[in-house]
């Protein structure tokens, strides 16, 4: 194992190439046979031999074929792709604002582009995928402008514990005023689907707007990540580096925010995904952006799909909303980096 | 500590004035608003006895038992809020927000699941089965946010609870996926914060709670001030703290859970009635509860009356209503201090 450790001044960024590399090649390799996992299994069991069948062999008259191409593969595909938008998002947040507890869910972030779309739906029932994944952009720039002027309104800016807070009542308006014009209009069941986080029903009209919208920001992520690092050692330090962070940042929020909003048009508002995955990735890799970002999309789609399979499983033949599940396997361990971190 | 001169008595038997004034207002206006409206003249002739039959059906049998249970709700929470907030040292503090309510709604969700919500005694037995999850969810909150060496960081202990609030509700919507349409509609209502106890029976249920907790808490207003003080000084005055502490967080959760168990989940009141009480005549807790109670009285009346005025007859839930006007409120004093 080749450790590669800098030192300036009192930050130390490790990075792990080697670690990095066997973590993104098995990390895929997981994912796939998740994939795989999460199409054979559910209300009609098929076996993996035929999952391989239909996806490179299709046939569109076997009922098999039919259920894999329609529902589930779309499902898985939408999964993934949301998955490790979160995950990225997550992780550049936690990198910008240097705050371990930074994430889209907690932030605010996801119920902004929620009520975006409440707002949507209540107007004009039938909009084109396009205009549903811009709304709810502008949602998510809404939340996220309400959280952080807040902390600005504060000298000196907030702890990391007081913008979580500020974060949490946020999400608790804007989730308010969604549930009152849902209400109003009628649409409340539409929008639950949003509201805690459904995978069903993605469909490959979505996907196609929709994967190469991730893929360039994730792929622009990736480009960004060296500076990541550097302003994850603090303004001072890249100012000194000759960056400039305040165009860093502007642009690194923005991709925060079209990850964010696309992962709420396609799932829903889903909390923790964003704060796990970066740092169970930080723990192997290290703190080197440039191996944090793609290990993280790999993980958070490993994550997604598992709990996607999970999902599906525990109240079989019902389906249990996917934003329930994450935020249970979420919760211990957001309780453990608030303990970590109110200590100090 | 009879320091107090008459002055500023006299502001606090004003303004408690003055809040009642302004509840009878809003009792009036939230007898008015509605599907069938009832005038005020209307409403005084049916009080004393000489209203038609359509009256008297409108306001006993619909009105009146709403407004008193909403009456009462927010007089529990209100109390309650500014109990945790003088126990914790921390004015952000509030039933809704420390994951009280949470906890409270996955017990209820999970009484709903299990058991019918058809029988008579469902009524009665709900506030039992909140205040065992409220407790229950405060002594999680309450462990996983105590460290060894440093006791219970007031931020860390909102923190907890914010956490708790997102698994007690990841909780119950994996328990509502294989439920019923009916018990999912009753609660999806309860946590968006429907007053659905609108019969008297309701009223009957929470009365006890309100009746006997609240005049106890006024009680121990000295303590409540020595508790808000800094932890050597009350020590110092020889009060035992972690005791006292103790009884008062049970009645806190109590009155929250009892509350919420008729209202649905509603947060904020907790926050907000009992720091305008205290703009208004200051943080002696002996001055500003009973005011505090009355606020939150109102608070709930007027988000009810607002939520059933802009869309009849079932109405936008409290909670939401209550929701928009506290969480500015919330941030405002986040922003402040």
């Amino acid at each position: 194992m080749q450790n590669k450790n800098i030192q300036l001044d009192e930050n130390k960024i490790i990075a792990r190439p080697v670690v990095g590399v066997s973590v993104l090649i098995l990390g895929t390799l997981v994912l796939l046979l998740s994939i795989v996992l999460a199409i054979s299994v559910g209300a009609a069991n098929i076996d993996f031999f035929t999952v391989w069948n239909s996806i490179f062999n299709y046939d569109p008259q076997g009922k098999a074929d039919q259920i894999i191409m329609d529902i589930r593969l779309p499902r898985e595909i939408g999964v993934m792709v949301v998955g490790a938008a979160l995950a990225v998002s997550g992780a550049i947040m936690q990198g910008v604002t240097k705050n371990p507890l930074a994430e889209s869910g907690l932030l605010g972030i996801n119920a902004g582009a929620g009520f975006a779309l409440a707002c949507l739906l209540a107007f004009h029932s039938q909009s084109s995928y396009v205009l549903v994944m811009f709304i709810s952009f502008i949602g998510a720039s809404i939340g996220a402008g309400m959280v952080f002027g807040i902390s600005a309104l504060k000298r000196g800016g907030m702890s990391p514990l007081r913008i979580i807070l500020a974060g949490s009542v946020v999400m608790a308006l804007l989730t308010a005023l969604a549930d009152g014009i849902a209400v109003l209009f009628k649409i409340t069941q539409d929008l639950s689907i949003w509201k805690i986080g459904s995978s069903s029903g993605t469909t490959w009209l979505q996907l196609k707007i929709a994967v190469p919208v991730v893929i360039v920001a994730l792929f622009i992520a990736i480009l960004l990540s060296k500076k990541l690092t550097i302003l994850s050692f603090g303004d001072d330090i890249a100012k000194g580096l000759g960056e400039r962070t305040a165009l860093m940042k502007f642009v690194l929020m923005v991709i925060v925010l079209v990850l964010a909003g696309v992962s709420v048009s396609l799932v829903g508002a889903l909390a923790f995904v964003g704060l796990m995955v970066p740092h169970m990735v930080r723990f192997f890799v290290g703190t080197d952006y440039r191996w944090v970002i793609p290990c993280s999309g790999v993980f958070g789609s490993v994550l997604l799909v598992l709990s996607d399979i999970a999902a599906r499983m525990i109240n079989a033949p019902f389906e249990t909303p996917i934003g329930a599940i994450v935020a249970i396997i979420g919760v211990p361990f957001f309780l453990y980096l608030a303990r970590r971190e109110g200590s100090r | 500590m009879n320091i107090v001169d008459t002055a500023t008595q006299k502001r606090v038997r004003i303004t408690l004035f003055v809040s009642i004034l302004l509840l009878i207002v809003s009792f009036v206006v939230s007898v008015a608003t509605g599907f069938v409206s009832l005038s005020p003249f209307q409403l005084a002739r049916t009080i004393v006895g000489l209203g038609d039959n359509q009256e008297n059906l409108i306001l006993f049998d619909f009105r009146l038992p709403r407004i008193l249970v909403t009456i009462l709700a927010g007089m529990g929470l209100a109390v309650s809020g500014a109990i945790l907030q003088s126990i914790t040292k921390n004015p952000l503090s509030d039933p809704g927000i420390l994951g009280i309510n949470s906890g409270a709604g996955l017990m209820v969700v999970l009484y709903v699941a299990y058991f019918s919500i058809e029988s008579t005694s469902f009524i009665y037995i709900l506030p039992l089965i909140a205040l065992i999850g409220g407790i229950l969810s405060m002594v999680v909150i309450y462990f996983l946010s105590y460290k060894r060496g440093e006791g219970v960081d007031p931020t860390r202990l909102i923190l907890v609870g914010v956490g708790m609030a997102a698994a007690f509700n990841g909780f119950i919507f994996t328990i509502t996926a294989r439920l019923e349409e009916e018990q999912n509609a009753f609660i999806a209502n309860w946590i968006a914060g429907r007053i659905w106890g609108d019969d008297w029976t309701f009223v009957l249920a929470l009365l006890p709670w309100i009746l006997i907790l609240v005049p106890i808490v006024f009680s121990k207003s000295p303590i409540l001030n020595i508790l808000n003080l800094n932890e050597h000084v009350s020590l110092g005055l020889g009060a035992n703290v972690e005791r006292e502490r103790r009884i008062l967080l049970l009645i806190a959760i109590a009155l929250a859970t009892a509350s919420v168990s008729v209202s649905g989940g509603i947060a904020f009141i907790g926050l907000m009635a009992p720091h305008i009480a205290r703009n208004l005549v200051g943080p002696r807790h002996q001055a500003f509860l009973p005011i505090a109670a009355v606020m939150g009285s109102i608070l709930l009346l007027v988000s009810d009356t607002i939520g059933r005025s802009i869309l009849d007859p079932s109405g936008i839930p409290a909670g939401i209503i209550v929701t928009i006007i506290g969480a500015p409120y919330f941030l405002y004093l986040m922003a402040k201090r």
